[in-house]
């Protein structure tokens, strides 16, 4: 790693010896994510998966509550094949391929996933920079509410939120039904935040007496322009990692929630992968292997490549993990 | 020191009382204990509910919260608690009961866990980027990304449906404590049925652990005084279990102590897959039904547990490490 850094010596023209060696932080942290393998092939296999879903005209060969043949008194049964030609990865009760409904649940799980995470990053940045730079009562309030919130069983807190928001009516147009996946992203954004408004708020503690602040402030730069050109760039890295590690967070969190009946319904025309893996539940004891192998299988490489990723990220962004390591 | 931990004892107990206070309205008002009441007895005099909103203080209007959560409190910590909606069942029984088994569960689990992991990341942190290093790092990484449920439908498939479907009868059992209708102890018996919750958790434990001490093993093994005590001729075993071991367990205590919060969460999840009778499934099952009686102990046990686990953390990361300094 380190020879990527080193200047080159070159005696006959010391300019041109650092032109050869001046790499942009961007180029430097891509050569790094490189380097980890894992991360390379995470990105591919869900760049894959990603493709798959949005070209879903053409890769999901049925549609979502389509049967792969109908079912006719007396004719061949179509519920609970095993994989074979017509439904590679089987079919469940009633007949539906569950290969297209995978792709049509990953939709959904991956929305559900990108949507909290951004949400709750923009939430969570927005609050730490203010918490961070400001200090004082409301830097106070708001730590004491993190830790109780990040205290609590996950769960715990979760359910206990959900039933507070379905309780208040008014809030309905905009949390949307309790069974919404708006609902869901909204639940998710309210625990999402505060993690990231820790780890920003830290960030900017740690950085705003740093000279390259000072030297903004003595140039008259305003607070505002401070965060935004001088210290959250400094602190991308950790914040990039944040959010992606959320994205899993959200992933799995939707298919928690689902499989103890509290997840979202997304309605006759979708499904999810939290629907598809907790339905498999009612298929474990009669031995249909297929309906649970492949759900679960997807969200555990799904979640996997996600976490994958945010470690490469950690690796290409952090300046500390030079040495050793993978 | 002493003044440290009794200055931190003395704040938690506003605390404990403001916290639970939030979490009383959190719940009086997210599961409406009356109306869930009126659910499940629908045929209640209006003497009996008149009754059951006496006992819980459940007084309408701002005030009334406040009121109603000192008759709360009041009431639970002479140990007169209200039964429960559902059948009227006293609750500290069923509570003590869960809370039983809970423990056996997550103790075994975790002491398990905590050590295997510990050694593991000990075990890898010695030999950075070698062939083992990064198999058992991957192997970790994999436990974390796998749900708590995934897994443990992954093993009732595996070790109960399959096994007995190739082998004719069932490796372990896949759910509660003893089979339905056991009576008497018999640890054989609790023990076989513990093995595959143990291993849900467990895997959870051993992942977090292991990264955890190969993380600040070897953040520990580059620092400077590493060198120092090298080169002042130490034995490599002294270096390691005097300077290196010590130095690292220091961070690690303090995230088992705030760590608590995550086991119970993924014990809720693991006790509902495997019937488990313990805290976990008391509290999903009180929450599904509204059981306001029930909830409560529930979320009072917890916030007092967690609090003082972090209260734990603070005393035992101030005690351990030298450099901090009390103020």
């Amino acid at each position: 790693m380190a020879d990527v850094i080193q200047p080159q010596l070159t005696t006959d023209d010391d300019s041109e010896g650092l032109a050869a060696t001046s790499i942009s932080p961007g180029k430097l942290a891509f050569k790094r994510y490189l380097n980890h393998k894992g991360a390379v092939v995470s990105a591919v296999l869900l760049a894959v998966m990603v493709l798959f879903v949005i070209l879903s005209p053409l890769t999901a060969r049925y549609g979502v509550n389509e049967s792969v043949f109908p079912a006719v008194k007396d004719g061949p049964r179509n519920d609970f094949l095993t994989p074979r030609s017509i439904a590679w990865f089987g079919t469940d009760d009633i007949g539906r391929d569950i290969y297209s409904r995978l792709i049509h649940g990953l939709r959904v799980s991956l929305v559900i996933g990108l949507a909290a995470a951004v949400f709750s990053t923009v939430v969570g940045v927005t609050v730490g920079s203010v918490a961070g730079l400001k200090g004082g009562l409301f830097d106070d309030i708001l730590m004491r509410i993190t830790d109780v919130f990040l205290a609590f069983p996950f769960l715990v807190a979760l359910l206990v939120t959900r039933s507070l928001l379905v309780g208040v009516e008014w809030l309905e147009p905009i949390v949307g039904k309790p069974s919404s996946v708006r609902f869901v992203i909204v639940l998710f954004v309210i625990f999402g935040w505060m993690g990231v408004a820790r780890l920003v708020r830290g960030q900017i503690l740690s950085l705003k007496e740093r000279e390259f602040v000072e030297a903004a402030r003595a140039l008259g730069a305003t607070n505002f322009r401070i965060v935004a050109k001088h210290l959250l760039p400094n602190s991308i890295g950790p914040i990039l990692v944040a959010l992606t590690t959320a994205v899993a967070g959200a992933i799995v969190g939707e298919a928690t929630l689902s499989f103890f009946g509290y997840g979202p319904q997304p309605g006759a025309g979708q499904t999810s992968l939290g629907l598809l893996v907790s339905s498999s539940k009612q298929a474990l004891l009669p031995g249909f292997w297929w309906l649970v192998i492949f759900p679960c299988g997807l969200l555990v490489l799904v979640t996997l490549c996600i976490n994958f990723i945010g470690d490469g990220l950690r690796d290409a962004t952090d300046p500390k993990l030079d040495i050793g390591g993978h | 020191m002493l003044r440290f931990v009794i200055r931190r004892l003395f704040w938690a107990v506003p605390t404990v009382l403001l916290v639970t206070f939030l979490v009383y309205v959190a719940i009086r008002l997210g599961t409406d204990p009356l109306a869930s009441y009126l659910r499940i007895n629908q045929r209640a005099s209006p003497k009996k509910i008149q009754q059951y909103i006496e006992f819980n203080g459940l007084y309408e209007g701002a005030g009334g919260y406040v009121r109603g959560y000192f008759k709360w409190l009041g009431g639970f910590l002479s140990g007169d608690w209200p039964r429960s909606i559902k059948g009227t069942r006293e609750v500290w029984p069923d509570f003590k009961y869960s809370m039983f088994n809970t423990l056996r569960l997550s103790g075994i689990a975790t002491i398990l866990g905590v050590s295997i992991g510990l050694s593991l990341g000990v075990f890898v942190a010695l030999r950075p980027g070698s062939l083992r290093d990064s198999s058992v790092n991957t192997a970790a990484f994999v436990g974390l990304s796998i749900p708590p449920f995934v897994s443990a439908l992954l093993l009732q498939m595996l070790f109960a449906v399959y096994w007995s479907r190739w082998f004719g009868e069932s490796l372990f059992p896949t759910s509660g404590i003893y089979p339905p209708g056991h009576q008497g102890f018999d640890l054989v018996l609790m023990l076989k049925h513990l093995v595959l919750p143990v291993t849900v958790v467990a895997i959870q434990v051993i992942a977090v652990y292991t990264r955890y001490m190969r993380a600040t093993l070897l953040e520990v093994l580059n620092s400077d005084y590493m060198r120092t005590a090298r080169s002042k001729g130490i034995s490599e075993r002294r270096v390691l279990v005097r300077h290196a071991l010590r130095n690292a367990l220091i961070p690690v205590v303090t995230v088992a102590a705030i760590d608590i919060g995550a086991i119970l969460g993924g014990l809720i999840i693991t006790e509902n897959v495997f019937s488990y009778p313990g805290l976990g499934k008391f509290f999903l099952d009180a929450y599904g039904t509204g059981d306001f009686p029930q909830l409560m102990p529930w979320m009072f046990f917890f916030t007092v547990l967690v609090i003082l686990f972090n209260l734990l953390a603070d005393v035992s990361y101030a005690w351990l490490d030298p450099r901090i300094r009390l103020g």
